[in-house]
Parts: C-alpha cells; sequence; structure tokens
C-alpha cells in the first residue's frame, strides 16, 4: 500500500525510486500553466499525470483551432514577404 | 527552426490550394504544425522520432491514438500512465520515467508552436 517504499522490479533497466519519479513529476508539473502556484514538495503522482493529459489535449485542440484560422485567413489575405519578415523577427 | 520551416510550410500550402479545399487546407496546416514540431526537435527526442515516422508514413495524426500494446504501468502510482501515453508520440514503448522525460519536452515544444501560431495568425490579420 505504501508508495514511499521504493519497488525494486528487476527491469532490463535499473531501478527506479521514489525519488526520481517524484523529480520527474516535479519537472514536468513545472511546465503545467499555473505551475508557480504549487508547492514543489512531494507532488500527487495522479494530479500531476490528470493535469498533464488535460493540458495536453487543450493544446491538440489549440493546435486545430489555429489550423483552421489560419486556413481561413490564408484565403482572404496573402502573407508577403513584408509580413514573413516581421513574424521572423517577433519569433526572435 | 521552427518557424522558418511552418512559414514555409504555409507559402506553399496557400499557393497550392484553392477556394473550395479549406478543410484540406485546415488538415494541411495543422500537419505543418506538427512537422514544424517533429523537425524541431529532430531524432533528439523519441517523441519527435515517432512523430517523424508517422508523417513519413502518411499515416493520420490522431491523438490520442489505440493503444495496440500497451506498456504494463510499473508503478501503482502511475496507473493514469497509460492516458497519458495515448496522448505523447511514441508513448506505448516508452517506460515511465521516460514518458515523464519526454512529456515535459513534448509539452513545451507544443506550447512553443501554439505560441508561433497565434503570432502568425496574428501578423497576418493586422
Amino acid at each position: 500500500m505504501s508508495s514511499r517504499r521504493s519497488r525494486s522490479r528487476q527491469m532490463s533497466s535499473s531501478r527506479i525510486t521514489d525519488e526520481q519519479i517524484n523529480d520527474l513529476l516535479t519537472k514536468l508539473q513545472a511546465v503545467l500553466p499555473e505551475a508557480h502556484l504549487r508547492s514543489t514538495d512531494r507532488v500527487s503522482a495522479a494530479k500531476v499525470l490528470q493535469d498533464t493529459c488535460n493540458y495536453i489535449r487543450s493544446l491538440h485542440r489549440e493546435v486545430d483551432d489555429l489550423s483552421e484560422r489560419l486556413s481561413e485567413l490564408l484565403a482572404n489575405n496573402d502573407i508577403n514577404s513584408a509580413q514573413a519578415a516581421i513574424i521572423r523577427s517577433l519569433l526572435r | 527552426m521552427m518557424a522558418c520551416h511552418f512559414l514555409r510550410a504555409l507559402f506553399r500550402i496557400q499557393q497550392t490550394s484553392t477556394s473550395s479545399s479549406s478543410s484540406g487546407r485546415s488538415r494541411r496546416i495543422r500537419r505543418a504544425a506538427y512537422a514544424s514540431m517533429a523537425y524541431s526537435a529532430g531524432t533528439r527526442r523519441a517523441w519527435s522520432r515517432a512523430l517523424l515516422r508517422k508523417l513519413r508514413s502518411r499515416a493520420r495524426l490522431r491523438f490520442p491514438r489505440r493503444l495496440s500494446r500497451a506498456a504494463t504501468p510499473q508503478r501503482r502510482d502511475m496507473d493514469q500512465a497509460q492516458v497519458l501515453r495515448k496522448l505523447v508520440p511514441g508513448g506505448p514503448s516508452m517506460d515511465d520515467c521516460k514518458l515523464l522525460e519526454e512529456t515535459a519536452d513534448y509539452i513545451r515544444c507544443l506550447t512553443t508552436q501554439v505560441r508561433l501560431m497565434q503570432t502568425v495568425m496574428d501578423s497576418i490579420s493586422s
């Protein structure tokens, strides 16, 4: 029942410890929105994973949505080289 | 660089699509978005390698994908990782540690791509 005891399942790779998993979960949490609002102590694996899945799904939806909107824009407007230069400079 | 690849793709898509193919155009843009993400990470990452394989095989890009040979959860508290595996390219063949590392990188790349697309949109429509 305790998740503190590290489980030493012998895989072909090395033993995965609680600390390793917690460290990776903390790093993952840091790329989620509102990361600064959360404590960096022991994180709940279930919560981080769930938040992560939700965030990835919302990012996928944004890509879909932006693709459609860009498609409509391209139908009505031309991207000229001046705009391309502006975009590149904005992204530096 | 991600932006150059994506912009070139947009130019090409605009030049080669007609007014009647709007849903095809948005699909091509979406594909270009994932392609530019994959090229920016190159072969350095498992998720980008998986994405490149998918793009080159012309397979449909769908998330979440079905887990045909699901990796068994290795730890009880990582059961939810099964859902995550379906969302990250290459997820099904990753162990828990790899999955967490790759996911963080994948998210960083996705957010960059989204910002790029928003910038392009703002710039074209102004």
